[in-house]
């Protein structure tokens, strides 16, 4: 379902007028599977299978699938409808340099969510 | 083409002076209705605006006098003079007695006070030291002890937009199921917060505020209390909510589904289904029979 992200977030213009600013590599974790979003003006312009151990993102963010595809619902249950909710529940991790993602908070919860197909964040 | 002239909503917004511990607050106070007066209590970081569905529900207000207004340094009341050589905290005793001292200069006479997420957590103290002067309290997503779950010093610092972050930081708090017109003007609330407030009033909420140890000596009998609380919200969780209801004895537990933390500002036509019964209670209390306008 993460496949669907990058398309999902480029036709998102509220997203991407909010993101403009945001250029950086990110490093999202599915399950066992480690991708790399590249990120240009909020732009999604990559979203790839990590396949060398070094590459990396400036933070990463790591969920189960099952949990990322319950956040990816309409209406997600109670702790997975949010990243924070995720990240304070214990259903996701975060790593890295936060700045970037702090802020742009509101753009990082949208593009995340991207797949779910609305507004919110 | 005639011109009528704006069909204005209810409300009637209007600012005064409140010397509280030998200091001038200029209070931006709102208010509709007449009858038993229901103080509103806004969120942390936001101001008196998210009552603004309450007061504009004409089967609340034939019945209920609803008032809310901006603490100090919210909204449209402004800090007190000389304030920027102070760094703004709320803390448990100056939260209470603030509440105390506004219903006081207002001559509210035992007004019913509610309060949302920090303002649910000082109804409930307001209970325990003050059961007298108040006719019954209602906490909206407020509990005995929380705990925090993320680092408040990211709220206000030069590199992060203290708006954007603070709205950031609650948007999960919104159920999903809640309109996007709603949500986005809850958020709205926060993205005018002034510098450090959401913070400051984080300290009062997160770290000052706990009385898990001593809120089982609340007295319903003297002060009833209602606690309502949403399935969405992971600050003051239903667990959180339940475990406060079950040392409080006597108290009334509501568990809100598809609701956030800011049931009266983030699906206000939901809020009205869980609310309407507890108005009923206290009206029931007052008149000693059923009205029947508030029923659906």
């Amino acid at each position: 379902m993460i496949n669907t992200l990058q398309a999902a977030a480029n036709s998102n213009a509220t997203l991407l007028r909010r993101g403009h600013q945001v250029t950086c590599e990110i490093l999202i974790g599915v399950g066992l599977n480690d991708f790399i979003i590249s990120l240009e003006k909020g732009h999604v312009k990559n979203l790839r299978l990590r396949t060398l151990p070094l590459e990396s993102g400036i933070f990463a963010i790591r969920a189960d699938d099952g949990i990322w595809v319950e956040h990816w619902q309409e209406f997600p249950k109670r702790n997975y409808h949010d990243l924070f909710s995720m990240l304070s529940s214990g259903l996701a991790t975060i790593d890295g340099d936060l700045t970037i993602f702090m802020q742009n908070l509101i753009y990082f919860k949208m593009l995340l969510a991207a797949p779910r197909n609305r507004m919110e964040v | 083409m005639s011109n009528l002239g704006p069909v204005f909503e209810p409300i009637i917004g209007r600012y005064f002076n409140l010397n509280f511990e030998g200091r001038d607050h200029r209070i931006y106070v709102e208010e509709a209705g007449s009858g038993i007066p229901l103080v509103c209590l806004h969120t942390a970081g936001s101001d008196a605006r998210q009552f603004r569905h309450l007061m504009c529900d004409a089967k609340i207000t034939d019945h209920y006098r609803v008032i809310a207004f901006d603490l100090p340094w919210h909204g449209k009341s402004n800090p007190p003079k000389g304030w920027e050589a102070e760094e703004y905290q709320l803390e448990t005793k100056g939260y209470k007695n603030l509440v105390r001292a506004f219903c006081q200069a207002m001559a509210l006479d035992n007004p019913v006070v509610m309060g949302c997420s920090m303002g649910g957590r000082v109804v409930l103290h307001l209970a325990l030291d003050h059961p007298d002067e108040f006719r019954t309290v209602i906490a909206l997503e407020g509990a005995d002890r929380l705990q925090p779950y993320y680092d408040t010093s990211w709220l206000n610092r030069p590199d992060v937009h203290g708006g954007e972050i603070s709205a950031g930081y609650v948007s999960g708090q919104i159920a999903p199921q809640s309109p996007d017109e709603y949500r986005w003007e809850t958020l709205w609330g926060y993205m005018q917060s002034g510098p450090g407030i959401f913070k400051g009033d984080l300290y009062f909420y997160w770290q000052d505020g706990h009385f898990d140890d001593r809120s089982a000596n609340i007295d319903t009998s003297r002060c009833p209390v209602y606690l309502l609380s949403g399935v969405y919200d992971n600050s003051c969780t239903p667990e959180r909510a339940t475990a406060t209801h079950e040392r409080i004895i006597g108290s009334k537990l509501t568990i809100m589904k598809e609701m956030g933390h800011f049931p009266m500002s983030e699906n206000p036509n939901l809020f009205r289904t869980h609310l309407t019964p507890v108005l009923n209670d206290i009206l029931d209390k007052k008149l000693n029979n059923p009205p029947s306008i508030l029923k659906e």
